[in-house]
């Protein structure tokens, strides 16, 4: 009850949980809302927005219904958003308590990895990864998942670390603790906070690569995501500007709220640190 | 260690990270569906089938994998990082000829993000709690969520189109033909939208990294020892607070580099600037492989001298670290 | 008379709302002379702190004057605004504070940081500065000012930093000096160097002070007068010698009680029986990595040896880094050492594999000494010494049966089972880790300083507590220490440790009355308030 209770206090994070809800609201009813494809044409081509009451938002070069894009590419950013960050986390979490707890030579050995893997450019191998994979749903999140894992592994090794040799993990040592039991009783349960807080900052960052991904035309050619949006109105920006401008404030909007539900979670889970905000 | 023994250390890391990338990209030409050859030949080539014998003749393609591997590494240590069959030039060319390009973007958007971002973080920690920390609070918040290719767009229309006052697209003005100081402005006007928008993102990230920074150097006993000799407020923030809050930040910047040289590729292709970014872009829309990997090699490698570069910054700044190994 | 130095009259601090009572202090009033040193004294919380920090204006935040004066010189410095205060800062007051380690800039070289002092103050022209400051580095007794005004400060040690410190504040010869707690996280025997140094200074320069302490000890070795504080009320005050000698307070006579005395106690011989614990050519190396160059080695234990009969108490004496610490650490095998013979009995602990050393365990444990790191946050008193058992087998009700009685046995309530840690005080949390210890029924149990982190009157508890489990169960103790009184009233035999070695070892009142090694003797001389605290 603490926990909620400090959270809503937030006055951003809420905003920021609100945002969400509508977000994964429109995700959920888009069958219901916009039943046809968002890729069928339905309307005559560069249809302002605001005038006709069908079309809200307006048509794009082909006349295709925007508010329908958006509304169909919010399942497609937050699905890819959260698998993504669940890959991300199923390869960074193991690997960083492993090398956190273990130490020595087999903390070297995995940390030289990672910052291998921190010293490619993630945008760079991404682009790279889903174009020789070819563009399609499965290495979209494989290659998101994969140049998105070295910061949690960081974080779960930091915090295994500085939790290794707290007193009372010692003291379950000296009382004859299996370390499989010490792991899960007095580890994880300590570092379960911020790998979630990272977590929901995590999933903002790869609706952010997911949709730079589709600009450059590197999206599921299935599927009708924001930034592929963003990317087709490109050459009418000065007369159409409304095909590049709602799709990507519409990830704006979901970043931000992820964002800020993120921190209200951290000062909420963490209250010694919000003290420094003021 | 000292100075020659940390160079030494760097670089035969970052000779191993080169090593490691020239592997993945052996690795990733054979995982791609098709025939090795038809991903090196690139969509240009791969209907030639002289073309094609010739590039299995070349790479040993029925060789073993090792064989193939050693001859693939050994082209990187000569420099030859393959050739594009749709541009009929070495790859390596290409990419240098656009390589200073990108360096003047990633350059100047890194310079100013860390200047503006720390200035920014800086200002809101001393002002903590007031208006113009919550303004600049919710900005960074803001400019840290905005997709970088949607705000170079837009910023594009209302900036270069709509108020004419930076040009739209392109390094500098075509047919003009100016000379030294006269062609530095002009490039450097071209510069401005796509570096400032490059560098938003990472601007917000200082900024709050400061900031945070800031607030907790602020606690410190020895910022308490200060204010018990009589310093003033203003001094204390700036020779005690800040000089010791922007380490984690430098550190911070020097992690980032990947994130910049990865964005220059979104910025050169939404105002046309023609670097190494654009010409990955290009690559990819022509399905020109070899390029595309090149690209990602020289990239990955301004990355490690990056890398070693603020790393050296940073032993100048904190002077403990020679202490430290 | 001449004026007071200083003179603080009625002085309240009102706390926000959230806390523990209104106000940290509540109308004290004291005065201090020019030259004189005046010591106020109080345990944790008693607000001994906080009076320091509102003479100099550098109170936090949350915490404002709301009654009284601070008069310097005649001067009320509440009234004053930031901009004279901060002249009054370094010029007219000078302070130094506890922690060394952090309380110089780590990116400024140590000559800047004392110029700085005269840059803040407008004073002298550049060659002036640097000059005064190596003169200064010279007058608090730092060797090689020239090249020392030149380093930063992780390149000094703890004690040298405080002088620098020291130098820092009375740079401009302020009128009085406030020291809070300056030598609590130095070793004993800087702390007597310490203190030397303060007195010298004072003297010289006619500066007065004002020392904040928890430390009887140190209050007995140089105060000229005495201010007693009980949770923020002023109980006790006068001269040295009425206070410590005959005190009216029911709360300083408290504790003065509490103060071991350096005296060792009178403990019954103990029987000759086999030792339970033996420990041969224990040795703990640590090398330095390094990618190049030479690796540095550091012996953190070297050849020690030593054993314990039941019912016997062995105090591994010495400062930081002597290694008693790990000593401690090596028998139970938390640190692995890396040659050696550690029994217990017939087991030979030092050569079980990972699996049987586990089962072993419960044969020797600890008690840590940070009681509020050595408890999981998130488990109930309960699950924290049931766990122990459980992990050897023990069904969870009956383990929990057992901590019930354990709680009851260090002097907790049973219904503390349920209740988290955060719920209860340092000295309690203590017991509960006493009570997890105790739960495995070992034959030794390793106190690892597990009476440093508290209160002086809480300690005497504590150690009332580990004498009668230890005289209950026949326990052997092996009991790690910094402090020499602790030492003289709970041990049987002492061993001095000093880098790695122990120097040397016998029963305690031998050593105590005449100490053969050197360093021994240096150890009891730097021992503040000896003379006083003899009965």
């Amino acid at each position: 009850m603490n926990f909620l209770k400090r959270f809503a206090r937030n006055r951003g994070a809420l905003i920021g949980i609100l945002i969400l809800l509508a977000v994964v609201a429109f995700a959920l009813l888009a069958p219901t809302l916009y039943p046809q494809s968002p890729w069928r044409p339905v309307a005559r081509p560069f249809l302002a927005p605001f005038v006709n009451e069908r079309f809200p938002l307006g048509t794009d070069t082909l006349g295709r219904n925007l508010a329908s894009g958006l509304v169909h590419g919010a399942r497609v950013s937050l699905m890819i958003g959260v698998v993504s960050t669940l890959v991300a986390l199923v390869i960074g979490v193991p690997l960083g308590a492993v090398a956190g707890y273990a130490g020595g030579f087999v903390d070297d050995a995995l940390m030289r990895f990672t910052e291998l893997f921190q010293t490619i450019p993630s945008f760079a191998l991404a682009i790279v990864l889903v174009a020789i994979l070819q563009p399609q749903l499965g290495s979209i999140v494989l290659a998101i998942g994969v140049v998105s894992w070295p910061p949690v592994a960081r974080l779960v090794r930091g915090e295994v670390l500085s939790l290794r040799s707290r007193e009372y993990v010692q003291a379950a040592v000296t009382i004859g603790q299996s370390t499989p039991r010490i792991i899960f009783s007095q580890v994880l349960p300590n570092t379960i906070a911020p790998i979630i807080v990272m977590g929901s900052l995590m999933i903002g960052s790869a609706i952010l690569l997911e949709s730079s991904l589709s600009f450059l035309g590197l999206g599921d050619p299935n599927l009708m995501s924001w930034g592929y949006m963003v990317g087709a109105g490109r050459t009418r920006l000065l007369d159409a500007w409304w095909i590049s401008f709602f799709p990507g404030f519409a990830i704006f909007l979901t970043v931000l709220a992820l964002n800020l539900a993120g921190e209200g979670l951290n000062d909420a889970l963490n209250p010694r640190l919000a003290r420094g905000r003021e | 260690m000292n100075l020659a023994q940390f160079l030494a250390g760097r670089l035969v890391k970052g000779v191993i990270v080169l090593f490691a990338i020239a592997v993945l990209n052996f690795l990733l030409i054979r995982a791609a569906p098709g025939d090795p050859a038809q991903v090196l030949a690139g969509e240009a080539g791969a209907a030639d089938a002289q073309l094609l014998e010739q590039l299995r003749a070349r790479f040993g393609l029925d060789q073993p994998f090792l064989t193939q591997l050693w001859i693939y590494l050994k082209g990187y240590l000569t420099f030859d990082l393959g050739f594009s069959y749709r541009q009929q030039q070495p790859v390596l060319n290409l990419i240098m000829e656009r390589l200073p390009a990108t360096l003047l973007l990633t350059g100047a958007a890194f310079i100013v993000s860390l200047a503006v971002g720390t200035a920014m973080g800086a200002l809101a920690a001393r002002r903590a709690g007031k208006w113009s920390d919550s303004l600049i609070t919710t900005l960074a918040l803001a400019f840290y969520a905005t997709p970088l290719f949607w705000i170079a767009l837009m910023s594009q229309i209302v900036f270069a189109l709509k108020l004419g006052l930076v040009p739209n697209v392109g390094y500098e003005t075509i047919g003009a033909n100016y000379t030294s100081l006269a062609r530095a402005l002009d490039i450097g006007q071209h510069l401005i939208l796509p570096a400032l928008t490059l560098g938003l993102f990472f601007t917000a990230l200082y900024a709050r990294m400061m900031r945070a920074s800031m607030l907790e150097v602020a606690g410190a006993d020895f910022v308490k020892t200060a204010r018990a000799k009589g310093v003033s407020q203003a001094r204390v923030w700036r020779r005690h607070v800040a000089r010791n809050a922007i380490l984690p930040v430098v550190t911070l910047a020097g992690l980032q580099a990947g994130q910049l040289v990865g964005g220059a590729v979104l910025t050169e292709t939404v105002f046309a600037w023609p670097g190494i970014g654009r010409l990955m872009f290009d690559a990819l829309v022509q399905r020109d492989y070899s390029v595309l990997l090149g690209v990602f090699f020289v990239s990955s490698a301004m990355v490690v001298c990056f890398n070693i570069a603020t790393d050296l910054v940073y032993r100048i700044v904190d002077p403990r670290i020679e202490a430290h190994a | 008379m001449t004026a007071p130095a200083l003179s603080i009259e009625g002085l309240t601090l009102a706390l926000p709302a959230m806390a523990d009572r209104a106000n940290a202090v509540e109308k004290v009033t004291l005065a201090i002379q020019p030259g004189e040193t005046l010591c106020v004294v109080g345990e944790s919380g008693s607000g001994k702190s906080m009076i320091a920090h509102a003479v100099m204006g550098l109170l936090p935040k949350a915490v404002k004057p709301v009654a009284g004066s601070i008069k310097l010189a005649g001067r009320d410095l509440l009234a004053l605004d930031e901009e004279a205060m901060q002249d009054v800062r370094g010029r007219e007051v000078g302070m130094i504070f506890q922690e060394p380690m952090t309380s110089l800039n780590p990116v400024m070289r140590i000559s800047d940081q004392i110029v700085e002092t005269f840059e803040a103050h407008g004073l002298h022209d550049r060659a002036t500065r640097r000059a005064r400051a190596i003169d200064l580095l010279t007058e608090v007794g730092l060797p090689d000012p020239p090249r020392l005004a030149k380093a930063y400060p992780h390149e000094l040690s703890g004690g040298q930093r405080q002088r620098v410190m020291i130098a820092m504040a009375l740079a401009l010869e302020p009128k009085l000096l406030i020291a809070d707690e300056p030598t609590t996280a130095l070793d004993v025997t800087t702390q007597a160097q310490i203190l030397k140094l303060i007195d010298n200074l004072r003297h010289r320069h006619g500066t007065a002070v004002l020392f904040i302490t928890h430390d009887m000890g140190v209050v007995a070795e140089i105060a000229d007068r005495i201010a007693v504080l009980e949770k923020g009320v002023l109980v006790e005050e006068g001269t040295a010698d009425q206070v410590l000698g005959s005190p009216r307070h029911p709360y300083t006579q408290k504790l003065l009680a509490a103060v071991p005395s350096l005296t060792p106690a009178e403990l019954p011989p103990l029987p000759e029986t086999a030792p339970v614990i033996s420990v041969e050519g224990l040795g703990k190396t640590y090398r330095k990595r390094s990618l190049f160059g030479v690796a540095r080695e550091v012996k953190a234990a070297d050849d020690i040896s030593f054993a314990l009969v039941r019912g016997e108490t062995l105090g591994l004496v010495g400062e930081s880094g002597s290694g008693k610490s790990t000593v401690g650490r090596c028998c139970l095998r938390l640190i692995e050492p890396d040659r050696g013979r550690i029994a217990l009995g017939d087991l030979v602990l030092s050569e079980l594999k990972p699996a049987e050393l586990r089962h072993q365990r419960k044969r020797i444990q600890m008690v840590f000494q940070d009681p509020f790191a050595s408890l999981n946050p998130r488990q109930t008193v309960g699950r924290i010494i049931s766990d122990g058992p459980v992990a050897h087998g023990t069904p969870r009700k009956e383990a929990l049966a057992r901590a019930r009685e354990l709680l009851e046995l260090v002097g907790l309530s049973a219904n503390a089972i349920d209740r988290y840690p955060h719920e209860f005080s340092g000295g309690q949390r203590q017991r509960v880790g006493i009570a997890r210890a105790l739960a495995l029924e070992p034959d030794v149990l390793v106190a690892d300083e597990a009476v440093s982190a508290l209160d002086v009157s809480v300690q005497a508890q504590i150690l009332k507590l580990i004498k009668d489990i230890q005289s209950r169960l026949g326990l052997a103790i092996l009991f790690v220490t910094h402090d020499l009184r602790v030492a003289a009233q709970i041990c049987d035999r002492i061993a001095v440790m000093q880098r790695g070695r122990i120097v040397e070892s016998g029963p305690t009142a031998a050593i105590f009355a005449d100490p053969q090694h050197a360093y021994t003797r240096q150890l009891l001389a730097a021992v503040p308030g000896g003379g006083r605290f003899g009965h």
